[in-house]
């Protein structure tokens, strides 16, 4: 209904001047959905954004109502995290969020903790974020003294209290069991699942809803409109908007909220104002450096959202979108795809720990000239290695993209090989 | 050996950070408490590293897995001005290596260096989630965005003089949810 144009639902306020303060927020709504959601049951709020569609938009795209179902239904106490570590490179939203409407957020979270009926929220911001961090602490403040936060809320039995966690300077903990470690005080190896996820033993072995910034800031818009409403906006099995963290060889880069499901081609064109310089457009990276990589022509008539973006062999992610020209060389690209990952492997799983590694050498072998055809079956033999066989995704986090790298482009790499 | 006192004011911190926590979860302020040692006293010196240990009530090897494992974690000494910079894929795509081999020049060290003023240290980093504003560094804990060889000319000069440019507080609005285009 809304079609291909854009749109301001969660974004709303984000150029309103110190939106960031209570008051100023208070006057455009805010909290007024807490107190909406605080009159129903608990379950009624879970039962409301199960219909909404609401996916979770950190990167694995679940259904955030269903999860907060899972809680198991007399294990006490419980927890909210909400999962600010954003680090998928491509993917600077959160921030957004973060800096420009933190009630937001918090409302949202305050919501999914009444739903959920947890007593404690703990906030996960990654360790680079100081600006976005102060914004929020100073919010939590705000918004505790006005009694939105703390014992009784409004007057109701139930309590809560919200504090702020800086992570400090590593991907793996932006997977929600690396997060749960991490705020436990330890490096953030990430657990074993299934078969326990964080709802049923989560944080200090209790029930723990983790969510995603934007995903928690989308619910005080759902009571708002509604979740009929809200569903409507989006795509089938897609509710509402997405923001899109468009970045790379577009004239426009910048965040736009859009109807999930709108054509890649048109975030590109439409939105972006095209490709740079008169330059071809060559591939796309689809959802953060963890995706496989899209050839122009597979960016034809691609919509959006996660069960599309699955069907044309990607993943939409996090809703990240690089944009790459013609003047880019894809062995370059896949050089700095997998320093991130070499960085960031977390040293748990032998696959990912010793396979980035080899993955960099070899990747740098192409830009130094000394690479043979060889290598790069090499590569695709380490990246099969790795895929499916580590406890968490940053296996195939580096894995997929190393594969359909060498498969799309593979005469791009043949080309530097000495033999 | 000198002797290394931890500042009163971090003691009262540390007291404030264990009451995020239920009471026997003291192992939670690990990240938090070594933070703020390092915003005091600059860097994480093992003195403070064993008082960290002491305070929280872990072994030190806990301690010292924490600061091995995360890149923030600072177990030496840096420059004045720590120089965060970027490498990651949409920086590198908008010319981010340029930009950092100009500062390299400007600064007259390589990365990883300290200028031997004392002044900057300069370290890449991968993603600091900035990637629509690219290239993006942080300066200590200030954010600089759409990084140019003017901008980054300008920046170095302002920390030289004493005359900082303004960090890009809060991140610019761009793409539609500004309504507006960037340049």
């Amino acid at each position: 209904m809304i079609g291909n144009g854009s749109v301001r639902l969660l974004s709303k306020n984000f150029d309103v001047p110190n939106m960031a303060t209570l008051d100023v927020a208070m006057k455009h709504g805010a909290y007024d959905m807490l107190k909406r959601a605080m009159k129903l049951k608990p379950e009624e709020v879970t039962e409301l954004v199960k219909a909404s569609g609401l996916r979770g938009h950190g990167g694995a795209g679940f259904s955030a109502g269903t999860k907060w179902g899972f809680v198991p239904k007399d294990k006490f106490p419980r927890y909210v995290c909400v999962n600010g570590d954003e680090s998928e490179p491509g993917t600077c939203k959160d921030r957004l969020i973060i800096e420009r409407d933190p009630h937001l957020m918090l409302e949202g979270a305050l919501i999914c903790a009444y739903a959920v009926q947890a007593e404690r929220i703990y906030i996960y911001i990654r360790g680079e974020y100081y600006y976005p961090a102060k914004v929020m602490a100073e919010a939590i403040k705000q918004a505790q003294a006005k009694g939105f936060i703390g014992q009784k809320i409004l007057g109701s039995d139930w309590s809560c209290t919200v504090h702020l966690q800086n992570g400090a300077g590593a991907y793996i903990c932006g997977e929600e069991t690396g997060l749960i470690e991490s705020l436990e005080g330890k490096k953030g190896w990430p657990r074993l699942k299934p078969p326990f996820y964080p709802a049923a033993i989560g944080l200090w072995g209790a029930p723990t809803i983790v969510n995603n910034v934007e995903t928690l800031a989308f619910v005080p818009r759902i009571l708002d409109i509604g979740p009929e409403k809200f569903a409507a906006m989006g795509s089938p099995k897609n509710g509402g908007t997405g923001l899109f963290s468009l970045s790379g060889h577009v004239n426009k880069p910048g965040v736009y909220e859009l109807p999930m499901g709108t054509l890649l081609t048109d975030l590109i064109h439409k939105h972006g104002g095209g490709i740079p310089n008169g330059k071809k457009l060559k591939a796309v990276i689809p959802g953060g450096s963890s995706s496989h990589i899209l050839t122009a022509d597979e960016c034809e008539n691609l919509p959006l959202d996660f069960e599309s973006v699955a069907a044309r062999g990607s993943m939409l992610g996090s809703a990240a979108v690089m944009v790459i020209d013609e003047t880019v060389s894809i062995p370059q690209l896949m050089h700095w795809m997998v320093r991130f990952y070499a960085h960031e492997s977390c040293g748990q799983c032998t696959p990912c720990r010793e396979g980035t590694d080899w993955l960099l050498r070899l990747s740098k072998k192409f830009l130094e000239g000394t690479a043979r055809k060889r290598d790069i079956d090499d590569m695709w033999q380490l990246a099969d290695n790795i895929d499916g066989k580590t406890i968490c995704a940053l296996g195939q986090a580096v894995a997929w993209p190393t594969k359909s790298y060498l498969v799309k482009f593979r005469h791009e790499f043949e080309a530097l090989c000495r033999n | 050996m000198t002797q290394v006192t931890i500042p009163e004011t971090l003691k009262k911190k540390a007291e404030e950070i264990f009451f995020r926590y239920p009471a026997e979860k003291r192992q939670s302020a690990l990240l938090p408490l070594l933070f703020e040692v390092q915003r005091e006293m600059g860097w994480i010196r093992p003195e403070a590293e064993a008082w960290v240990a002491e305070t929280v009530g872990v072994s030190p090897v806990k301690v010292r897995e924490i600061i091995t494992f995360y890149s923030m974690m600072r177990a030496e000494p840096v420059g004045k001005y720590l120089i965060q910079f970027c490498q990651n894929i949409s920086c590198c795509l908008r010319g981010g290596e340029n930009i950092l081999h100009h500062m390299e020049k400007k600064l007259g060290i390589h990365v990883g260096e300290t200028t031997k003023d004392g002044l900057f240290t300069l370290r890449v980093v991968e993603c600091l989630g900035g990637c629509s504003w690219a290239p993006m560094m942080l300066v200590n804990e200030d954010q600089y965005f759409v990084l140019s060889v003017e901008k980054i000319d300008k920046i170095i000069e302002g920390f030289r003089s004493g005359n900082p440019v303004a960090p890009d507080h809060p991140t610019p609005l761009l793409g539609n949810v500004a309504g507006e285009a960037v340049a």
